[in-house]
């Protein structure tokens, strides 16, 4: 199934398998920004103050942006007719992709710091290998977001270093975090069967070539935070297959109201 | 306990390459490093600027307001000191 770059600079020149793969893929990636773009607005209006409330949100705008263009590539790559709106607003929370740490509960300002670091330094690397994909638009896509990527990770680093070396009540809420979220990591990094399939195909960058980059930047946060790396933590998996945690369904319930009361409602 | 309130900066923005950079306000940051990050997402989200200082508004020293008489006014009737007062050759350009 190695697909050759030159074969791979339209649509219709994948074959209906790896097409349905990558839809799946592309699916996955969008709703993963979605879901943590929409973590991010449940800040809005609440942030510890109002410069780190505005930083939220544009970081919560930044993923919504990321998450559109992946789900207009979705749909295109589907070629059914359904749209952007139909794949984020009615779909069931079994068919989401995410992985379980972008669903997690904001918590206190710790936990959505150490939420954000934990995606960001998996985000961030990871774009950096997908702006080299075969696949035009995923390259293109990454090219755009990793920018944007690079600031989030800055700033989630930044959070987590004043946290963890930061007053005691902070790095009592830093360590909370990091106890109830570094469970969920793991899975960002472990590839399923879909994966592994494009990863073969070169589509998709190999995780475990990211790992070192990622193992080097998170040692040297930590260390700076003062905040030692959890070992032998069972990882939690199972969000790319759609299997969540409880609290999916609560987002969806939220993000979805207004398309499953009103169909075809528009701004 | 630490302070509740992190210091004050004001923000100085460079709208493009060859501008000076403008005072356009001021926000809440414990340090440098932050105060620039929080410029950068308060005061640069609609393309406003490629360019950031920060200072600690404490380290602004300004005239006072009482003295505005004695500083301002006597400069009001110097006309002189405007160089209106000289004819430019044809030749030269660009004044």
């Amino acid at each position: 199934m190695q697909v050759a770059p030159s074969e791979t600079s339209a649509l219709h020149s994948y074959s209906a398998e790896v097409r349905q793969q990558l839809f799946e893929y592309v699916l996955q990636l969008a709703d993963t920004s979605l879901i943590l773009g929409h973590r991010l607005s449940e800040w809005c209006g609440h942030g510890p103050i109002l410069e780190q409330d505005l930083a939220m949100a544009n970081i919560g705008l930044d993923l919504l942006g990321e998450t559109r263009s992946l789900y207009q590539y979705a749909a295109e790559l589907e070629g059914q007719d359904r749209t952007e709106d139909d794949l984020a607003f009615l779909r069931l929370a079994t068919e989401y992709r995410n992985p379980l740490l972008v669903e997690q509960p904001n918590g206190d300002f710790a936990a959505t710091i150490t939420r954000q670091f934990l995606f960001d330094n998996f985000h961030y690397h990871f774009l950096r290998q997908l702006v080299s994909s075969p696949d035009e638009r995923l390259a293109a896509i990454a090219e755009k977001a990793v920018k944007e990527a690079a600031y989030h990770l800055k700033w989630s680093s930044e959070w987590v270093i004043r946290l963890g070396d930061g007053t005691a009540e902070s790095r009592l809420r830093l360590d909370k975090a990091l106890a109830g979220l570094w469970r969920y990591s793991g899975e960002l990094t472990t590839p399923t069967a879909l994966e592994k399939s494009l990863q073969a195909a070169g589509l998709i960058p190999d995780y475990a070539a990211l790992l070192p980059a990622m193992t080097a930047h998170l040692a040297h946060v930590f260390g700076e935070a003062t905040v030692p790396v959890p070992a032998g933590v069972f990882m939690m998996t199972g969000g790319k297959e759609g299997r969540h945690t409880e609290h999916l369904g609560y987002i969806l319930a939220e993000l979805q109201y207004m398309q499953r009361t009103y169909p075809g409602l528009k701004w | 306990m630490t302070q509740s309130e992190w210091p004050l900066w004001e923000v100085f923005i460079r709208s493009k390459q060859g501008l000076d950079h403008k005072h356009v306000g001021s926000l809440h940051a414990a340090d440098a490093t932050m105060a620039i990050q929080n410029a950068r997402d308060v005061y640069t989200r609609r393309l406003e600027g490629i360019s950031i200082w920060v200072v600690e508004s404490k380290h602004v020293h300004a005239s006072n307001p009482d003295d505005a008489d004695a500083f301002f006014d006597p400069a009001n009737d110097k006309v002189y000191r405007h160089p209106t007062f000289y004819d430019v050759p044809d030749s030269i350009k660009h004044m």
